[in-house]
């Protein structure tokens, strides 16, 4: 990960005789999975709904995965309150965005103030890790990733969150064709949502935090889909 | 002639502790061993006992082990559930086991449930909770049924329902709402296993699927896998590569060979 | 900075139809430096069983040999080879020994049973075994691997796709982790015969 809001100096420090700190932590980690791939025509953003703290599940259906109203969608993992916080934030601006200039925000330009909102908040950040999917003023899907404090960049598939170490060699091989010796080519639809699937399914049965449901997003130029699939609840 | 390599002595061997508690210093973390996060329960019904557990096994946010067994072999009227770091109750609950039976050799009697609590007890409080064993021990013998828990610091518990684990709480509940005096087999069954899958699906350091031990009088059951409520989908496509993807540099075959006696043929010597 | 990482590696075994397979990354390191990418973690115990062992270096060759010693022994004693089974007994109760102040080293061993039939195990540093029926792994890159391997892995896997499923699986695991990678060696395990290849994976 490029960014740890809370770097773990213990080891530095004397076992013993170092005194006994107790300090609030603002942050939290719910936990879960996110993940986006982009198309020749469109993008697809999924994201599995468990949020959890611990070892105790605080809800099996708490969407990670949100449709903004500028026809894009961004999915948020990492502390479910900040995201919360961050998609009222976003959608304000969207809105305030198509009064001012009459007309939706494109998905690039959300993107880049996704940065600068996210980088305001440098020193007390949202501690969420986002990906946002859309489809450009050239009609292609796009995939834009983040890390806390607004780091960003264009991507052809990402993940984030607690599987993504999972998930994300799995992709290289699957979508940018790595280390097989095959041109690598955008994948269709179809295509996507099996990879997909059988990501999340794989990520639930090692990773504790990812689980419950999963929901697909997909993306085109004519609108958004939604589909609901059901993942294991142990 | 004494042999010049001598095979190690029994017990724990400190060789490394100075060396690691050198490295710890510098700033390198010590890692984290498998803990079986784990939901463990018992209960006395009518004619015996009836254990549970459930199969997953963590190391950190990661499952290790889909389908573990974390329901030991202590003696035939006896089994001892494990919860904690996974290697501590397996070799514990082992070495236990081999002493039982030693010592039913030389009693030529049943073991008594009693008797195991005592030794993984005294055992445990000797080493002042550095093994990290929780345990549910539970058995039939001469004096009747028994159910025990067993803290890692050797404290223990008899008591006519039990759960131990990060999942106990959750599976509890279960009990404190239904458990009844004199429950019949299927009864008793039934609420252990509801108390294992209420910690399989509430708590995350539990999953995968049940396993059940019933130990009556002069039998004793061991249903592994009982119930298996978290089987894994389908999945969408096969991943099969055409042979030839992956590029290599060097490949080196090496056949077996089969050695056989027989009349060898006299070399020629002309 | 946990000691199991301070010097990288990643190692996976995987069962297949009447065959095993077993690979390791190439890569020796301290920290982020790399020094050479041609060090050996995977290690022949006899002609049918392997094992790989994952973590602190300095460790890894210290227990390689004492695992050679102790089953020299037991074939001087026993006056046969040893069994897979018996071998990861033998790593686990090697590894408990030293409970209270282990070596930092989690193994996974790869093997043939009497009757051919496909053995794998894995232990943790303090010798929890874990005997699974599609595959191990262990090392810094332990995530990326279980993500890899629990997607591509199916049953019955003959010993050339065995090969492939192995071999991507290791190969897109490493390149997602800093401290593991610079080449890639695998062996195939059949009851005639073993597979040794070396596969080419990104030097950076």
């Amino acid at each position: 990960m490029p960014y740890d809001p809370h770097p773990n100096h213990e080891g530095f420090l004397n076992s013993v005789g170092s005194p006994i700190q107790h300090r609030f932590n603002p942050h939290t980690d719910n936990g879960g999975t996110t993940l986006a791939i982009a198309g020749k025509d469109f993008c697809l953003v999924a994201g599995d709904t468990r949020q959890s703290e611990g070892y105790s599940i605080n809800t099996r259906y708490a969407p990670k995965v949100h449709e903004l109203s500028n026809g894009s969608v961004l999915a948020t993992s990492g502390m479910y309150a900040d995201s919360v916080n961050l998609v009222l934030n976003i959608e304000t601006r969207l809105e305030w965005y198509k009064h001012k200039h009459n007309k939706t925000m494109s998905a690039t330009a959300s993107a880049q103030m996704l940065m600068t909102v996210l980088y305001q908040k440098r020193f007390f950040p949202y501690y969420v890790f986002n990906i946002l999917g859309g489809v450009d003023e050239k009609g292609e899907g796009c995939v834009f990733s983040y890390d806390p404090v607004g780091c960003y960049r264009r991507e052809t598939y990402q993940a984030h969150g607690s599987s993504a170490a999972l998930i994300q060699p799995f992709l290289d091989n699957q979508c940018g064709a790595k280390h097989q010796n095959i041109k690598e080519e955008l994948l269709t639809l179809d295509q996507a949502m099996k990879i997909t699937k059988d990501a999340f399914a794989s990520a639930t049965e090692r990773d504790i935090y990812t689980g419950d449901y999963l929901e697909i997003f997909v993306i085109k130029k004519s609108g958004v889909t939604k589909h609901k699939f059901d993942l294991k609840k142990d | 002639m004494a042999l010049k390599f001598e095979l190690p002595k029994s017990g724990f061997n400190f060789d490394n502790y100075n060396r690691n508690l050198i490295l710890e210093s510098k700033g390198l973390k010590s890692p984290k061993t498998i803990k079986t996060g784990t939901t463990i329960v018992g209960c006395v019904y009518k004619d015996g006992i009836v254990l549970g557990a459930d199969t997953r096994a963590t190391n950190g946010p990661i499952v290790a082990d889909k389908n573990c067994e974390k329901i030991h072999y202590l003696a035939p009227n006896m089994y001892c559930c494990g919860a904690g770091t996974a290697a501590d109750t397996e070799f514990t609950t082992n070495l236990i086991s081999s002493k039982l039976e030693l010592h039913r050799l030389a009693t030529n009697r049943q073991s008594r449930v009693v008797t195991a609590m005592t030794m993984l007890k005294q055992m445990l409080f000797r080493y002042q909770g550095n093994i990290g064993a929780a345990l549910v021990l539970g058995g039939y013998d001469v004096t009747g049924p028994h159910l025990y828990t067993i803290a890692p610091h050797g404290s223990t518990d008899k008591l006519p329902y039990v759960t131990m684990g990060s999942g106990s709480l959750a599976a509890m509940t279960i009990f404190e709402n239904g458990w009844k005096k004199d429950m019949s087999r299927e009864e008793a069954i039934e609420i252990v296993k509801d108390a294992i899958e209420s910690g399989i699906f509430n708590d995350l350091g539990s999953g995968s699927n049940v396993d059940v031990v019933v130990i009556t009088k002069d039998k004793t059951e061991v249903l592994r896998n009982y119930k298996r409520p978290n089987e894994r989908v389908k999945k969408e496509q096969s991943y099969k590569y055409p042979r030839g993807t992956t590029a290599v540099l060097k490949t080196s075959i090496r056949n077996f060979v089969d050695v056989t006696e027989g009349v060898a043929t006299p070399m020629d010597l002309s | 900075m946990s000691i199991m990482s301070y010097n990288g590696g990643a190692i996976v075994a995987m069962k297949g139809k009447n065959c095993v397979a077993i690979a390791s990354d190439r890569r020796f390191g301290v920290q982020a430096l790399t020094l050479t990418h041609d060090f050996q973690k995977v290690f022949e115990i006899n002609d049918k069983i392997y094992i790989g062992l994952g973590g602190l270096a300095t460790d890894v060759q210290t227990l390689s040999e004492t695992f050679r010693y102790r089953v020299n022994m037991y074939n001087l004693k026993e006056e046969r080879e040893i069994q897979p089974k018996t071998f990861a007994h033998l790593v686990s109760s090697t590894l408990y020994e030293k409970r209270f102040g282990p070596y930092y080293c989690e193994p996974v061993i790869a093997g043939l049973e009497k009757d051919g039939s496909p053995f794998i195990c894995s232990t943790d540093l303090i010798g929890c075994t874990t005997f699974p029926n599609d595959f191990v792994v262990t090392g810094t890159a332990e995530q990326q691997l279980y993500g890899m391997c629990e997607s591509l892995w199916e049953p019955n896997l003959e010993p050339e796709d065995l090969f492939e499923i192995i071999s991507q699986a290791l190969l897109n695991a490493v390149d997602r982790d800093a401290v593991s990678g610079w080449g890639a060696i695998v062996h195939v395990i059949t009851e005639d015969k073993v597979i040794t290849r070396t596969l080419r994976g990104r030097m950076d």
